[in-house]
C-alpha cells in the first residue's frame, strides 16, 4: 500500500474525483479520449506519464477532479487499458476501486476505418462495435479491428 | 406496423416482420423454413397468386442489377402484388444529397416492405435500424447478399441435398460476397467446404476466422488446384474471376485458365456432380457443359422467383400466411 501512495504523490493527491490507475504506459491520452475529456469543460485533470510500477515497468495515471467516472464509461477502457484500476475518491479516500470489464459492444467512441462501410459517410448513425476476445468488429460492415484500436477513437 | 410487431410472437412464422440484412441472422430452421416454403410454392404457385393483391414492394437499388431487381419484381407480381420503383439514382433525390437513412424512411411511408441494393457495406443493417418495415438486403457492397444465398442453398438442397455434401466453391473468394454468404450458411449443415483458387483471390482471412467458429476446421479446407479435390465433390460452385483484380491481361489469362472447366475437366468428376454458378458467366464455364445433367446454374438462376416468393411471403405473412398450412 505505501508503495502505491509514493507513486501517487508523483502526481497530486485529489479531494473528489477519479484516479485511473494502472493504465499501459503511453495510453494516458486515450484513455482521455475515450472518456471524451479535453478540459474544455474546466475539469481539472492531471496525467502521469512513464510512471515507474510493480506490475509493468512503466504504467500511465489519469486523474480526473469532481467527477466520478460510470461503470458505461470505465468498460469502454478496457480496449485499450484492460489492466487499469478504478479508484473512486472523496473526500482524498478512495471509496470504490474496480477493474474494467470488457463490454459486449462499444458505442460512438471508435470510428471505422473501413472506407466502404456505410458509417463512413454522411449518414446519421452512431458508430457500433461488438467487443471480441482480441479486438473489435464493426457492427455494419463486419471488419474486425485487431491491432491499433487506439488510433480509432472518435475524437 | 408496431404494433404488429409486438405480436409478432403470437405466430408460428418467427420471421413475420423481420428484416433480412445476412446469412449469419438465419438458423439452420429459418432456412430450413424457407427452402420448404419455396418448394411449396415452386409446386402449386397458383395456391398464392392473389394472396398479396394490396401489397406493395419498395425497390431501391442504388446500384444496378437488373437480374436481382427483376426477380425480386416477378416474385411480388406472381404473389398478386406490384412493387414501387425508386429508379436509378442519377434520377432520384439521392443525386441532390439525400442520406440513405432519410430516403428509406420516405419510402417506407409507400410501401410494405423494402428491397435495398447499395455500394456500401453495412448499409442494409443501418437502413434497417430506421424502418418498421421488413427490408431485405439484396446486397450490401463487398458485404452480404442473403436471398442469393437462399436460393443457392435452395439448388444444392434440390440437386444433391444439404446432408453429407461435400462442396468446392471456386473462383474469385476473396471480393465475392455470393461466396461469403453462402460459406456463412452451409455452416449450419453436416458439409465440408474446399475453397479453390488462386492464393491472391483466397478468402478474406476475416471469413476464414468465422467459419472456424462456426464449424470444425477439418470441414473448411482451401486448396489452389481443383484437380486434387475434384473426384470428392458432389456440388462444384463456379464465380467469375475478373478481369480487374489483375495488374495485366496476360497474369490474368494464365491465371484464370486454371479455374475454367470444360467436359474434359469433368472426366475426373463424378457423375452425380452438380455445378452451379451464380451468373452471369463468361468463360468459365465452357458452354458444352450446358447440356450435360451437371448444369445446374440455369435452374439456380430461376430458383431466385420461388425463394424470393417464400421469403416475402414469410417476411410480410399476414394470419393464415406463412409456413402455417394446417
Ligand atoms: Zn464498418
Amino acid at each position: 500500500m505505501t508503495e502505491n501512495d509514493d507513486h501517487q504523490l508523483r502526481v497530486s493527491k485529489i479531494q473528489n474525483g477519479t484516479v485511473i490507475d494502472h493504465v499501459r504506459a503511453g495510453q494516458a491520452l486515450n484513455v482521455l479520449a475515450i472518456l471524451g475529456i479535453d478540459g474544455s469543460e474546466g475539469e481539472e485533470v492531471s496525467v502521469g506519464m512513464n510512471v515507474p510500477s510493480d506490475r509493468f515497468a512503466r504504467k500511465d495515471i489519469v486523474k480526473v477532479e469532481d467527477r466520478e467516472l460510470s461503470q458505461d464509461e470505465v468498460d469502454v477502457l478496457s480496449l485499450i487499458a484492460p489492466d487499469a484500476t478504478i479508484n473512486i475518491v472523496r473526500e482524498y479516500d478512495v471509496v470504490e476501486k474496480h477493474r474494467v470489464d470488457r463490454p459486449e459492444v462499444v458505442e460512438g467512441v471508435l470510428s471505422c476505418p473501413n472506407a466502404g462501410c456505410i458509417t463512413t459517410d454522411d449518414e446519421p448513425v452512431t458508430s457500433r462495435f461488438e467487443v471480441l476476445d482480441d479486438g473489435v468488429r464493426c457492427a455494419y460492415c463486419g471488419t474486425i479491428v485487431r491491432e491499433g484500436i487506439a488510433s480509432l477513437i472518435d475524437t | 406496423m408496431e404494433g404488429l410487431k409486438g405480436n409478432a410472437g403470437a405466430y408460428t412464422n418467427e420471421m413475420r416482420h423481420d428484416h433480412l440484412i445476412t446469412s449469419k441472422q438465419l438458423s439452420r430452421g429459418d432456412i430450413e423454413t424457407v427452402l420448404d416454403r419455396a418448394a411449396e410454392i415452386d409446386e402449386d404457385p397458383s395456391a398464392v397468386a392473389d394472396r398479396y393483391a394490396d401489397t406493395l414492394l419498395g425497390l431501391l437499388f442504388f446500384e444496378p442489377s437488373t437480374r436481382t431487381k427483376m426477380s425480386f419484381e416477378t416474385a411480388m407480381k406472381r404473389l398478386g402484388g406490384d412493387v414501387v420503383d425508386m429508379g436509378s439514382v442519377e434520377s432520384s433525390s439521392v443525386k441532390k444529397g439525400e442520406t440513405l437513412a432519410d430516403t428509406v424512411r420516405v419510402i417506407e411511408g409507400y410501401a410494405d416492405a423494402l428491397v435495398l441494393r447499395h455500394p456500401k457495406q453495412g448499409a442494409a443493417q443501418m437502413a434497417s435500424e430506421f424502418v418498421d418495415v421488413p427490408l431485405l438486403n439484396a446486397g450490401d457492397g463487398a458485404g452480404h447478399h442473403p436471398t442469393q444465398t437462399l436460393l443457392d442453398l435452395y439448388t444444392i438442397r434440390e440437386n444433391a441435398g444439404l446432408e453429407d455434401l461435400t462442396i468446392g466453391i471456386m473462383g474469385d473468394l476473396k471480393y465475392g460476397r455470393t461466396v461469403h454468404s453462402l460459406a456463412h450458411a452451409l455452416t449450419n449443415f453436416d458439409v465440408h467446404q474446399h475453397f479453390i483458387s488462386p492464393e491472391s483471390l483466397q478468402l478474406p482471412r476475416e471469413v476464414v476466422y468465422d467459419l472456424h467458429q462456426e464449424q470444425d476446421g477439418t470441414q473448411i479446407r482451401e486448396h489452389e488446384s481443383l484437380e486434387e479435390i475434384l473426384p470428392s465433390l458432389d456440388v462444384l460452385y463456379v464465380t467469375r474471376i475478373q478481369r480487374e483484380r489483375f495488374p495485366d491481361e496476360n497474369e490474368y489469362q494464365k491465371v484464370a485458365g486454371e479455374y475454367q472447366i470444360d467436359t474434359d475437366t469433368l472426366e475426373a468428376a463424378s457423375d452425380e456432380l452438380t455445378i452451379m454458378h451464380p451468373l452471369p458467366r463468361v468463360d468459365e464455364i465452357a458452354p458444352e457443359i450446358d447440356e450435360t445433367d451437371h448444369a445446374a446454374y440455369f435452374d439456380q438462376a430461376h430458383n431466385g422467383v420461388p425463394v424470393r416468393m417464400a421469403l416475402l411471403d414469410l417476411l410480410l405473412g399476414g394470419d393464415d400466411g406463412g409456413v402455417r398450412d394446417d
